[in-house]
């Protein structure tokens, strides 16, 4: 009981400073036990899968030995760099290609065309119900005929940017919601602006944190993705990883590569949402 | 035509209507809808055609009888048990996550690691998750080396819920913040305990959010596939591996077909689920009114 009440105490700031003088103290600490519980147990179950990552890239030569050879070897592990490079550079192609396909269209539609707002709800959230590798079979013939132009395995952004449009969606149409885009294009309007100035220099500086969050979502989905990749026969990270695992038993360089992108991906999205915090009340 | 579409407008004031002949506002859209158009709907469209062919090109519909034979049905209910345990697990666990994470500070740390290890965590399945999991409790994991690892709907759903409860928390935590205190306060100022408030209160307004989000556990398990192919690539216990199998084995064209076949029997799958969905959220609208 002692320690339940002495946990309690810390956070109590929290839910209170939002200010609910109504709320009883027992039922505070009763949410903050919980609380406790509920992150202790998830923390957990987080963290031991991605330390014992990182353990097995550490891994010497023996076993229970330490080595960093995991780590330096990424940059230099025979076709793994250009796995990266290939995949980064998917990253950025695929976020940019999903702005510019997905935010003229959803403020657009937020402004001018509100009856298709179903629709276009309903086109975005689809991707979700056809399995990737659902949509793979039947992409064989349209990316063959791609093919035809160009070969570069950098074509693959035109399928992933279909992947990511449930999450670019919803982080995006969160930030849209947030502020009164109508009242924003009429003032912007009645002063003279055309519809190209409306949206990129009224409404879209204004959800400058959901358009960070929908490129790093869509990011890390392109890191992430390994379907498609093997599938279409492309080298891109994932496809690289699984088939070194496969060819060379307990290859720390498979360890290492993973944490390494995970963490490349959680920095980047931490560093966001402080760096939208702080534009906001500057 | 164009009166009636710049009237619907929301931005331009109505006097505007109608002084010059314009182009319809919608389209605006054009661009997204080709793009959606052939990259999502053009495939589909191939996959559900080709599945009712033959290799040869001529129609064929007795194909579908195979989806019916036991061998493919085994994939089939395979598929079904592994997304039912780690959707379920997963929609229960991640919403608890959810609801501790909205009952802190709205700006704090915790909220914002909790949500920028959801984004990373919900999408990095794949590969990656295989391994950590193999280097914890795998044969020769650090932790322990449980029996059931190997074996079909558990050792495979406890990885699936690792990457279903971030999920969880980013689709269900909207919904939790849309519950408001007032509410909590005014049942409390009533004399209901907390029980009742779940009972009777938050829990029948969550619930249509808490199903649409369990329903997305379930179709994001269903087309997971790297995961299971690096977990095991030997034995193919679900659809997705085997649609692979039928892709990638040099046997010949008949298997291009059995492909198509999988994957609409997956989308048949996805649809089914949607539709009973679709009618339990009606019947439940029926109360929230």
């Amino acid at each position: 009981m002692v320690a339940v009440t002495s946990l309690g105490e810390t956070p109590l700031a929290g839910p209170a400073a939002r200010g609910p003088q109504g709320m009883q103290r027992s039922r505070l600490r009763r949410l903050n036990a919980f609380r406790y519980v509920v992150f202790t147990l998830f923390g957990l179950f987080i963290a031991l899968p991605l330390l014992a990552l990182a353990r097995f890239s550490l891994e010497g030569s023996k076993l229970g030995t330490w080595s960093v050879a995991a780590w330096t070897q990424i940059v230099s592990y025979p076709g793994l760099a250009s796995a990266v490079e290939l995949t980064l550079e998917l990253a950025v192609i695929t976020s940019l290609a999903m702005l510019a396909l997905l935010l003229p269209t959803m403020i657009w539609i937020k402004l001018r065309v509100q009856w298709m707002s179903r629709i276009f709800e309903f086109l975005c959230l689809l991707p979700l119900t056809i399995p990737a590798i659902a949509l793979v079979v039947g992409l064989g013939p349209v990316y063959n005929r791609i093919q035809h132009y160009s070969l570069s395995a950098l074509q693959l952004f035109w399928v992933y940017v279909i992947l990511a449009l449930p999450y670019a969606y919803r982080a995006l149409s969160s930030g849209l919601d947030a502020l009164d885009a109508v009242t924003l294009a009429e003032a912007a309007r009645s002063l003279g602006a055309n519809w190209f100035t409306v949206m990129f220099r009224v409404i879209a500086p204004n959800m400058r944190q959901a358009i960070l969050n929908s490129v790093l979502l869509t990011g890390a989905l392109v890191l992430g993705e390994y379907t498609i990749a093997y599938l279409l026969l492309f080298n891109t990270l994932q496809p690289t990883l699984y088939s070194i695992s496969r060819n060379t038993p307990n290859a720390g360089v498979v360890f290492s590569t993973s944490l390494a992108s995970l963490l490349f991906a959680f920095a980047l999205l931490i560093i966001v949402s402080y760096a939208g915090r702080r534009r906001r009340r500057g | 035509m164009t009166v009636a579409a710049t009237t619907t407008e929301a931005g331009a004031r109505p006097s505007r209507a109608g002084r010059r002949l314009r182009a319809p506002a919608w389209l605006g859209t054009l661009p997204f809808l080709g793009y959606v158009g052939v990259f999502l709907l053009w495939p589909t469209g191939i996959l559900v055609v080709d599945a009712f062919k033959n290799p040869s090109g001529s129609w064929n519909f007795g194909g579908v009888s195979t989806l019916f034979g036991p061998v493919v049905r085994g994939y089939f209910i395979g598929s079904f048990k592994l997304c039912l345990i780690s959707a379920v697990a997963g929609a229960v666990f991640g919403a608890l996550v959810a609801y501790a994470v909205a009952s802190g500070k709205p700006d704090g740390a915790v909220r914002r690691f909790a949500l920028a290890g959801s984004g990373v965590l919900a999408q990095f399945g794949g590969v990656t998750l295989a391994f950590a999991f193999q280097a914890l409790i795998g044969p020769v994991g650090l932790l322990f080396h449980p029996s059931w690892y190997y074996s079909f709907p558990w050792g495979i759903a406890l990885i699936y819920i690792y990457f279903q409860v971030p999920l969880m928390v980013l689709v269900f935590l909207p919904a939790i913040d849309g519950l408001k205190l007032q509410w909590r306060e005014a049942s409390e100022s009533l004399g209901s305990s907390t029980w009742q408030y779940w009972r009777y209160v938050g829990g029948p307004l969550l619930a249509p959010a808490f199903f649409g989000a369990a329903l997305l556990l379930f179709a994001n398990a269903l087309s997971a596939f790297a995961t299971i192919e690096a977990w095991e690539n030997q034995i193919a216990y679900t659809v997705p591996q085997e649609i692979s199998t039928s892709l990638s084995s040099e046997v010949g064209l008949s298997n291009v077909n059995a492909a198509d076949l999988l994957a609409f029997g997956m989308i048949v799958m996805v649809a089914v689920v949607m539709t009973g969905y679709a009618l339990l959220q009606r019947r439940a609208a029926r109360w929230l009114r």
